[in-house]
């Protein structure tokens, strides 16, 4: 049986890792490669990572820093952060990277899906949407670290990223990010009734009970968080943590034989 | 000594890393030169099947690759798009495959998969060997694989699957005939679990 995918997401931010909180006040957690390591150990589904800093700051990715990364992973590794050309995608595939996260550029060019898709397989292209309540309702899509809003509805959206050929969506709320109060469940039901490619979900797990509601509901869905898998305690000690296989067959209800229950 | 072809697509590191944690030496093939002394091979494929067979058509190693497997029955293992190069023809191109094994490369039926997310089969899935195949031995009952593809491999001579998987229906996701290998997985991802299948291969 297909697993759900349980995801630890990192942000990259001064070559070092934080976590932030509804996309403001990075916090240092540690080292890339160093979690790269711990997380081959816990035998983690996939690992995502998101330099916080390239569209921002209109820098090229830190190549070498994801080459290192690739090389370290025993997992499948998502990247995103400041990709914009089809050669940018090309040359961190070739590093090593299974998949790539498309953001602010696919806002202004969506056709960039298609471009990338053509060359390295829909599969392997992803789009993470940063997606934030409107005040009367609804939602929309922001860049640029949630400073910029884009008048784009996420839902409608999704469903032309699909068409286009991407190959996954994420999306993530910046409401609930390192907020650990859950994830808007609201937004997942309504893009996850839109798109036939698979989702993951971002943004506000503070237990794994905030991931188990999500499966119940979802079933074969990617669910990704930061703060859950970097933080213990209620002081929000660093301590990089993720369920065991056994913990996480609990969470799809299969038995130690593989089989559902 | 474990032979990684290098034709410009797929992962080639990660595959170098797991024999390096197992001490078993390899080497990486980007010449036909490079290939002369090869005694057990993996090509590693990512992408679409006509740009992994047009990249390899065009690498200058296609000629001796076909002669080391086909005459001189050097071990091969084909990789996720490497295993499906390995057979005649695929829905998702044009070109011909090295037809390695008797088999057609078909696409995923959508309306065979019960749930909401359709293709790609993305994710860790269960593998089931038949008949305790060597590449399998000492894995655990409840091994999984990370998958992430949209078409499957379909022998033409049943007895050359090896192992199945389940999505919307059966289908191989590993075959072996004779010196040649192909998984539909991806073992250099696949934590403890590949490590073991990579490294029954290099003791085969």
């Amino acid at each position: 049986m297909l697993r759900p995918r349980i995801i630890p997401s990192l942000l990259l931010h001064d070559k070092g890792l934080v976590k932030t909180v509804n996309f403001k006040s990075p916090k240092y957690v540690g080292d890339p490669i160093n979690a790269v390591r711990i997380f081959n150990e816990k035998e983690v589904d996939e690992l995502a990572f998101f330099d916080i800093d390239a569209t921002v700051l209109n820098k090229e990715p830190d190549y070498v820093l994801i080459e290192k990364l690739a090389n370290q992973s025993r997992m499948p590794l998502c990247y995103g952060g400041g990709v914009k050309t089809v050669e940018q995608a090309q040359k961190i595939f070739s590093l090593g990277i299974e998949k790539i996260a498309l953001s602010s550029a696919v806002i202004h060019n969506s056709k960039l899906v298609t471009q990338i898709a053509d060359r390295v397989g829909s599969q392997s292209v992803i789009v993470v949407l940063d997606i934030k309540k409107k005040l009367l309702g609804g939602y929309e899509i922001y860049t640029h670290n949630g400073k910029k809003s884009t008048g784009i509805n996420p839902i409608k959206f999704a469903k032309e990223l699909e068409a286009l050929g991407a190959g996954e969506i994420i999306i993530n709320s910046i409401d609930q990010d390192g907020v650990m109060k859950g994830y808007d469940l609201n937004l997942i039901d309504k893009i996850a009734e839109t798109i036939s490619i698979p989702l993951t979900v971002l943004g506000g797990a503070g237990s794994l009970a905030d991931i188990e509601k999500v499966i119940e509901k979802h079933g074969v869905i990617g669910v990704a968080s930061g703060s859950l898998f970097v933080f213990k305690g209620p002081y929000k000690a660093v301590l990089i943590n993720y369920p065991t296989q056994i913990e996480k067959n609990k969470i799809f209800k299969i038995n130690n034989s593989g089989n559902t229950e | 000594m474990i032979t990684l072809i290098d034709y410009g697509v797929g992962n080639i590191f990660a595959f170098q890393n797991v024999y390096k944690r197992l001490d078993i030496p390899t080497k990486i093939a980007k010449t036909s030169q490079d290939l002369a002394d090869a005694q057990k091979l993996i090509l590693p494929g990512v992408g679409s099947f006509d740009f992994a067979m047009s990249q390899l058509n065009g690498s200058g190693m296609r000629e001796i690759l076909d002669e080391l497997v086909n005459e001189k029955k050097v071990p091969v293992i084909g990789i996720c798009v490497g295993m499906q190069m390995m057979g005649n023809r695929s829905d998702e191109g044009k070109l011909e495959g090295l037809k390695w094994i008797d088999s057609e490369i078909l696409k995923f039926d959508e309306n065979l998969i019960q749930q909401r997310t359709k293709l790609p089969h993305m994710g860790w899935n269960d593998v089931i060997p038949v008949n305790n195949h060597p590449l399998f031995r000492g894995l655990e009952k409840d091994a999984i694989f990370y998958f992430l593809h949209s078409f499957y491999f379909k022998c033409n001579n049943p007895t050359d699957s090896i192992a199945f998987s389940e999505y919307g229906i059966s289908f191989s996701s590993a075959v072996n005939r004779d010196n040649v290998y192909g998984i539909q997985f991806h073992p250099e991802k696949s934590h403890h679990y590949g490590e073991k299948l990579l490294h029954n291969f290099a003791n085969l």
